[in-house]
């Protein structure tokens, strides 16, 4: 029990580290900017021409904070819907290889029927056009 | 070491709750609950409950704060001009205190010493589910199919003005 802890944290650690340094690696560019700007290593000569758009693009027109579009909405209630199946999915797949020994192909169905009858919900929600922009 | 990871992980919640009530921009707010929710996911992997940590990121730090974003974006920045004002903080801090008094009383209680940890692995839960609990994962999905017919009629298209 005590190696299982171990190993489990250890894992669990390694995939916290990688996210520290995920975090650290942008935010140090930021900081290390900031301070070498500070300490009057990096000049700051702004201009018209450093400050346009680098390479491409077009000057900004309106506001950062836009209006968007309402039926963006009735996409992102759907995504979380088939975000909710997703999660029945890992335990399923995680136990399929344990279960078909025993069950076989009822494995399969249980997971046919879920999905299937949610199927019939995102095809009503494409016959009523809820995907479409038109 | 695991009061090591706590410790950052609670760090990251607390910070994040902070920054939810803090945020004078409501866009940063979302993103600091997004925060609070790895936070919460790294507190329920410390606690040995590997699924649940990952719902957590999956729904609650995926999905609930995309929509909440998506929610934001439909709005109009006039709107919230108001937002900050917090002119309900009494009653905040009232419900809050109540929480926390509920917590430090369940701390109490729990005798920590004699609980067990334990952990239950993804696959175990997969058997429990699809072999005890088969039918009733069925009926889960008919939740979902509701919820999902629910949003589709909620969030009507055919009316030319909201166009």
């Amino acid at each position: 029990m005590a190696d299982e802890m171990n190993t489990y944290f250890t894992q669990y650690g390694i995939i916290a580290i990688f996210a520290a340094l995920a975090v650290a690696v942008p935010t140090s560019m930021l900081l290390i900017g900031w301070a070498l700007s500070l300490l009057k290593v990096r000049p700051k000569k702004p201009s018209f021409v450093k400050n346009s758009i680098y390479e491409c693009g077009f000057e900004t027109i309106t506001e950062r904070w836009s209006q968007f579009n309402f039926r963006y909405y009735s996409i992102a209630l759907l995504f979380v819907i088939f975000d909710v199946e997703v999660v029945f999915l890992f335990p399923w797949a995680a136990s399929f290889g344990t279960m078909s020994e025993e069950f076989g192909l009822f494995v399969l169905g249980e997971m046919t029927v879920f999905i299937g009858i949610l199927v019939l919900g995102w095809i009503y929600a494409w016959k009523k056009g809820s995907l479409e922009w038109s | 070491m695991s009061v090591v990871f706590f410790a950052i992980a609670a760090i990251l919640v607390i910070s994040g709750g902070v920054g939810v009530v803090a945020a004078r921009n409501i866009v940063y707010a979302a993103l600091s609950l997004l925060i609070a929710m790895v936070g919460t996911a790294g507190i329920f992997l410390i606690g040995l409950a590997e699924f649940l940590a990952l719902v957590q990121l999956l729904i609650y730090g995926g999905a609930v704060v995309i929509v909440i974003l998506f929610s934001l974006m439909l709005t109009r920045i006039q709107e919230f001009e108001f937002l900050t004002a917090n002119k309900h903080w009494p009653i905040a801090l009232i419900v809050a205190m109540c929480l926390l008094g509920l917590l430090i009383i369940s701390i109490l209680i729990e005798d920590s010493t004699t609980t067990t940890m334990g952990s239950t692995n993804i696959t175990e839960l997969g058997l429990s589910l699809f072999k005890d609990w088969a039918i009733p994962f069925e009926l889960a999905s008919l939740v979902l199919l509701i919820a999902l017919i629910g949003a589709v009629v909620v969030v009507r298209t055919d009316n030319e003005e909201d166009r």
